[in-house]
């Protein structure tokens, strides 16, 4: 079984967000391994460990998001790829899922493609399912239980996470497969793992490596266009403290300002 | 079939999504602006009673694709109805509610109709018929503006509970025309085995009341009193992460970064202290009501009513007085 994370470098979450020139910035805060890919990492490990095989990352983005696929490999990762070029700069999600795709087919043998449910930047959660579609894969998103795999049947069962609650499917490998949290509880880096990846040289795919097609990448391929980036515009509240002398009359003074809202 | 605005109606067993109406009822002004009606695009089986609501709630006609392949939703065989409807039709825009199965048909289908896909939008701007598209990014942090510029269908879907929900109007109706499904159930490799659902609860995502615990109800039966407040009202049980990560409540339940991002009429906040992962769930609630022992929560930066208190007095008193005034 060779299983491949797909991961995404981005900004910590608690990083001070600032806006020049509709460029986001996060002045020196750190860049991490999205956090929902990290669900993805460890359930390649996971799988790897089950049945065997290779755990793959790979990551598209700017020559830092090498450290990202440092971090995958000092979790334990096998093999990581980077796939960067300046042609890709400002591509959409349709050229992220597209360059991923071939990335992919590229690695070959690979039974499994796991993602994050989403990226905590652009926050579209869409690319996994893109990629799948331009593989001709499965798709299974909202994974929060692998229940079984047969790596000879080529066969998967999962549970998948929707609003209303679990769907149980069964479903034929090679898949893409988003992942949510709950389904694992990713590990740290050991000390020799940090070792290992501190030396380790990462291969780097450009456009040409993967014979992308230039009309279907970067900012001008984009079918979706950033026109312009701000900051959430601040509501302007103050907290309007309810008092009283006992719970039950601070109840009765609450609940005469939630009636009055108007929203029961 | 010559409408330019199609709305995609999300449902789980015949039961719509309240926030599929909500984007027919902002698709119907839209479409109103372009010079057209609103088709609506209705999958699944049994599907009668959805085709009527969707009339009720603004449709000028409805695309129905009815049968026993759509019974459960799979990704594969959904994808393909619309993509070969849209591909046939020509929409300038498809709406849709933004959900688990919403994200996964537009996707999908715009890989195969080569146009691009915006989500979670919680404004849109028609300008000259290219929808300007607000949404919130990094976490609700900041808002991005987006377009979909020179490829059709413009896929949008809407956030739920971002625009208002149409008067339903029974009796009404139009033209349906019927659609033949695209793929066989042999070859569709995906199969439901079964479903887990908690019954009898309602979902945080589309609830117009959510009561939530976190850190401070100290324990999963801690989470009672919060239970029955929301049952008092209808509403629906949130957590914070805090309380989900220690395994007082499952994580459907959780609001947050790493959870649902809501935006209720009311959103009450037991014990939750309000880190910022917390808020990007629930920031843009209505009317947002705090009550925490520590007067200095962020929770109070954000609510519009606070309480300083003991969450274990305090809510059982307001379900006290709640059932009083709703004559319950």
């Amino acid at each position: 079984m060779n299983v491949v994370a797909c991961v995404k470098q981005t900004p910590d979450s608690a990083a001070k967000l600032q806006v020049e020139n509709k460029h986001v910035t996060w002045g020196d805060a750190p860049l991490i391994v999205n956090p929902w890919d990290e669900y993805a990492v460890e359930e390649s490990l996971l799988l790897k460990e089950k049945f065997g095989g290779k755990a793959m990352a790979i990551s598209m983005g700017p020559e830092s998001a090498m450290e990202a696929l440092k971090t995958c490999l000092a979790v334990g990762c096998d093999e990581t790829y980077l796939i960067t070029d300046p042609a890709l700069k400002g591509s959409d999600v349709s050229s992220t899922a597209y360059t991923l795709a071939k990335a992919i087919g590229k690695l070959g043998d690979v039974d499994l493609a796991l993602f994050g449910r989403q990226a905590i930047d652009g926050d579209t959660g869409l690319t996994a399912a893109q990629v799948a579609r331009f593989l001709g894969w499965t798709l299974l998103t909202y994974v929060i239980k692998i229940v079984e795999i047969d790596p000879a049947a080529k066969t998967i069962k999962v549970e998948r996470m929707m609003e209303e609650g679990r769907q149980v499917c069964t479903a034929n490998l090679p898949a893409v497969v988003s992942v949510v949290k709950g389904i694992n509880e990713p590990r740290y880096p050991s000390f020799m793992g940090i070792r290992k990846a501190a030396k380790a040289t990462i291969p780097v795919w450009t456009a040409a490596d993967l014979s992308l097609e230039a009309s279907k990448i970067g900012a001008s391929a984009a079918a979706v266009a950033w026109e312009d980036v701000y900051p959430m515009p601040v509501k302007e509240t103050k907290v309007d403290m309810i008092e009283g002398a006992s719970p039950a009359e601070i109840a009765a003074n609450l609940v005469d300002k939630i009636m009055a809202e108007k929203v029961i | 079939m010559t409408n330019k605005v199609w709305v995609y109606i999300d449902q789980f067993k015949g039961a719509p999504n309240p926030a599929s109406w909500e984007a027919l009822g902002f698709a119907k002004k839209i479409a109103g602006e372009m010079g057209s009606g609103v088709t609506a695009v209705v999958m699944g089986s049994g599907m009668d009673a959805v085709v009527q609501s969707a009339f009720a709630f603004g449709a000028d006609s409805v695309m129905v694709c009815d049968d026993a392949t759509l019974t459960d939703y799979r990704v594969e065989p959904y994808a393909a109805v619309l993509a070969k409807m849209a591909a046939e039709g020509k929409p300038e825009v498809i709406f849709g509610a933004t959900s688990t199965r919403g994200r996964d048909i537009f996707s999908a289908s715009a890989v195969d109709l080569n146009t691009g896909v915006i989500v979670d939008a919680t404004d849109v701007a028609n300008k000259d018929g290219a929808l300007v598209v607000t949404r919130p990014v990094y976490a609700g942090k900041l808002l991005s503006t987006v377009v979909c510029k020179e490829r059709r269908p413009q896929m949008i879907l809407l956030r739920p509970r971002a625009f208002p929900a149409p008067a339903e109007e029974a009796g009404k109706s139009g033209e349906v025309v019927k659609v033949a499904p695209v793929l066989d159930e042999g070859s569709i490799v995906t199969k439901v085995a079964e479903y887990i659902v908690e019954e009898g609860q309602v979902s945080v995502d589309s609830a117009a009341i959510i009561v939530a615990g976190g850190r401070g109800v100290n324990g999963s039966e801690g989470f009672d009193p919060i239970r029955t407040l929301a049952a008092t009202l209808n509403g629906a049980v949130g957590a914070s992460r805090a309380a989900v990560d220690a395994g007082w409540i499952p994580y459907v339940h959780q609001v947050g970064q790493t959870g649902k991002v809501v935006s209720p009429d009311l959103y009450i906040a037991a014990g939750i202290s309000g880190a910022v992962q917390h808020q990007a769930g629930m920031r843009t609630a209505k009317v947002i009501v705090a009550i925490n022992k520590d007067v200095e929560a962020p929770i109070f930066n954000l609510a519009k009513y606070g309480v300083v208190g003991d969450l274990f007095q305090i809510v059982p008193a307001l379900n006290e007085e709640f059932k009083k005034r709703l004559g319950k």
